[in-house]
């Protein structure tokens, strides 16, 4: 089994009073509640944190991309991965991902991840996402062509990287008369891409495909969701005629280990809380802005929440313990959890956020080493 | 009632039409919300016109082609679907995005326009003034904002929507989104342009408009030769449902004055 330390660099002295005041954590959240001094601080934590999984044993260090937000303090992940790769020997580094339909030219992405591959000799994992909904109200992007600029983004990436320059590109949204990377990417013949996802039959059968066979990982999600994604990446993969590798299959998680069951629930409470409701939680007119995801599945999302009625409770750690979409407790609870997704799926790529919510940097390093001590080496095979 | 509902064909595509009333063609474009139905406003309209009401392609029940991408190609098509209609002319009357569209019908060729009404257009950007922000809006907001008479905005969201309905919101949402989240219920060009809407033209706003500010209606009206500018007073954003006998006889007003 591999294991990424995953961070998602939330703004933690966040006013969570005044977080109220406003419908999201996101876009409209003013930034006269960031203060720089403390924000300062908190990239320091979280580089060393990233740094820290090195030593302990990760395979793979990970950030990600989000705009306009308290949840995360990455607009330009590879900034931060570029200082890693300096503060690091042979861990990989993990940028999951990028969100190639918010920008104008993608030639930009596929350039930024080919020196960070040569920077880092080869230590690089690339993700590529289409940024959540709310990425759309941030950029004004347009989400009704969020799919098709992500699927012409990323052809344009992947022909950059292989395909011998200078060439022409020309697509409904993107037309460039010399595609010529220089440099070209240090792996060969590019480097990993990696498909983080919150599930979508389309996206499913799309990274499954026998030419991409793209490592596909479920975040955020109960566990019954994720083995049922794993699943039909799974069965996808064996309608296409081969059968999948656990490393294709991910989960991503907040995991929250302490000596006792009781003891890592006191603890983890205040981050998966903060993370889940204050942090995260948008309304679904930001969330699932009209596009970004099929019609069809906008419907069904929307009969769902007529069924269900619309969610104002705060979830609790009880809850999202009991759905398994965080894995909280003793070193055995949290392993035995693993293992029994592993059991579901066959899964072989673990990737946790070790850092959550408000979590301090104290409880996260004792989380991070008792990760790496007691859970990770009896889940190594 | 005598309004009749047909599929309606133009090129290789279909699309929803109400029609009612006799007398010379009155084209009606609907705005971002989606088509309403066979409204009183029509009605009063088809009292002295033959009244079409087409739902946009990519709209409700109407077919959503690939070659539809934006407010351009929709405009071309409605010219399509004029000029199929044969070689009279006919009175057209939009809604904000229906109204962005008519202008852009316009400034291509207006010779088979007798007459331009435009209700609270969209399709022109005012710096300072930016429209409200319809995406980010929640249900209830969209509501308080489309209104001024906020016992209409009660009224609507007391009713709960059939699973039809919502689908049709859905689909409406999402071509609403195509035509106008960027640039943001604007086109650039459009305003560069409107000098060659060489037809009557009537711009007509809801003073209360939360979503496209009245104050947009000066700049029709200076851009627009010969354009008249009516602000209605206590209307939101939909004249035509807020205050449908007023809008319709300033419309009728303006077409029987010529």
């Amino acid at each position: 089994m591999k294991f990424t330390f995953f961070h998602l660099m939330p703004y933690r002295p966040l006013d969570l009073e005044q977080r109220k005041k406003h419908r999201a954590a996101w876009v409209v959240l003013p930034n006269s509640l960031y203060d720089p001094k403390k924000g300062a601080d908190e990239y320091q934590s979280y580089i060393d944190q990233l740094v820290y999984a090195e030593a302990l044993g990760f395979d793979v260090i990970g950030v990600n991309e989000h705009h306009q937000t308290a949840y995360g303090m990455m607009p330009a992940p590879n900034l931060i991965a570029s200082l890693l790769i300096a503060r690091t020997k042979t861990v990989k580094i993990a940028i999951l991902g990028r969100a190639l339909p918010l920008v104008a030219n993608p030639i930009n992405i596929a350039e930024e991840f080919a020196m960070l591959d040569n920077l880092s000799k080869g230590r690089i994992i690339t993700g590529f996402v289409r940024g959540i909904g709310n990425e759309y109200h941030a950029t004004g992007l347009n989400p009704y062509f969020s799919h098709e600029r992500y699927q012409e983004a990323h052809d344009l990436i992947v022909a950059a990287w292989t395909r011998p320059g200078p060439f022409a590109f020309e697509g409904e949204h993107y037309n460039f008369r010399y595609v010529n990377l220089w440099p070209r990417p240090y792996q060969s013949p590019h480097p990993p891409i990696w498909i983080p996802s919150m599930g979508s039959s389309e996206t499913i059968r799309w990274a499954a495909a026998p030419e991409r066979k793209y490592p596909f990982l479920v975040t955020f999600s109960a566990r019954e969701l994720v083995a049922r994604y794993l699943n039909m990446y799974r069965d996808q993969a064996k309608e296409y005629g081969y059968e999948v590798s656990g490393d294709q299959l991910g989960w991503a998680c907040p995991v929250y280990v302490a000596d006792t069951d009781a003891r890592a629930k006191a603890e983890a409470t205040a981050g998966i809380e903060t993370l889940f409701n204050d942090f995260l939680t948008s309304p679904w007119e930001m969330l699932l802005p009209p596009g970004y995801t099929s019609l069809s599945s906008m419907k069904n999302t929307m009969r769902m929440r007529k069924a269900l009625g619309s969610r104002t409770k705060r979830q609790t750690i009880d809850e999202l313990m009991e759905s398994g979409t965080v894995a909280v407790g003793s070193p055995r609870t949290v392993r035995e959890q693993i293992e029994r997704l592993r059991d579901l799926t066959g899964l072989n790529n673990v990737i946790t956020m070790l850092q959550f919510g408000v979590l301090p940097d104290d409880l996260t390093r004792r989380n991070m080493e008792l990760f790496a001590s007691e859970v990770m080496p009896r889940l190594r095979r | 009632m005598s309004v009749r509902e047909r599929k309606h064909q133009v090129r290789d595509i279909s699309v929803r039409l109400f029609r009612d009333g006799k007398g010379e063609k009155l084209l009606f474009l609907h705005g971002e919300t989606g088509l309403p139905g066979w409204i009183p406003f029509f009605e009063a309209l088809a009292s002295r016109f033959d009244v079409l009401v087409p739902e946009h392609p990519g709209f409700g029940l109407s077919d959503n082609p690939p070659w539809i991408r934006n407010v351009a190609d929709l405009a071309l098509y409605y010219l399509d679907l004029v000029e199929a209609l044969g070689a009279e002319k006919v009175h057209v009357v939009g809604h904000s995005l229906g109204g962005w569209t008519a202008a852009e019908m316009a400034t291509r060729n207006c010779t088979q326009f007798n007459s331009l009404s435009l209700i609270s257009p969209a399709g022109v950007r005012v710096k300072g003034l930016p429209a409200g922000d319809n995406f980010i809006w929640s249900p209830e907001e969209t509501a308080r904002n489309l209104f001024h008479d906020q016992t209409l905005a009660e009224q609507y969201l007391a009713r709960t929507p059939s699973e039809t309905e919502v689908d049709l919101q859905l689909t409406n949402r999402f071509a609403a989104a195509k035509f106008g989240w960027d640039p943001r219920w604007y086109s650039p060009a459009l305003e560069r342009w409107l000098h060659r809407i060489k037809v009557p033209t009537l711009v007509i706003w809801g003073r209360d408009d939360k979503f496209l500010p009245s104050a947009y209606g000066k700049v029709w009206s200076e851009r627009v030769p010969g354009a008249r500018l009516d602000i209605i007073a206590e209307c939101g954003h939909l004249p035509h449902v807020e205050k449908a006998d007023v809008t319709a006889e300033k419309i009728l007003g303006f077409l029987g004055g010529r």
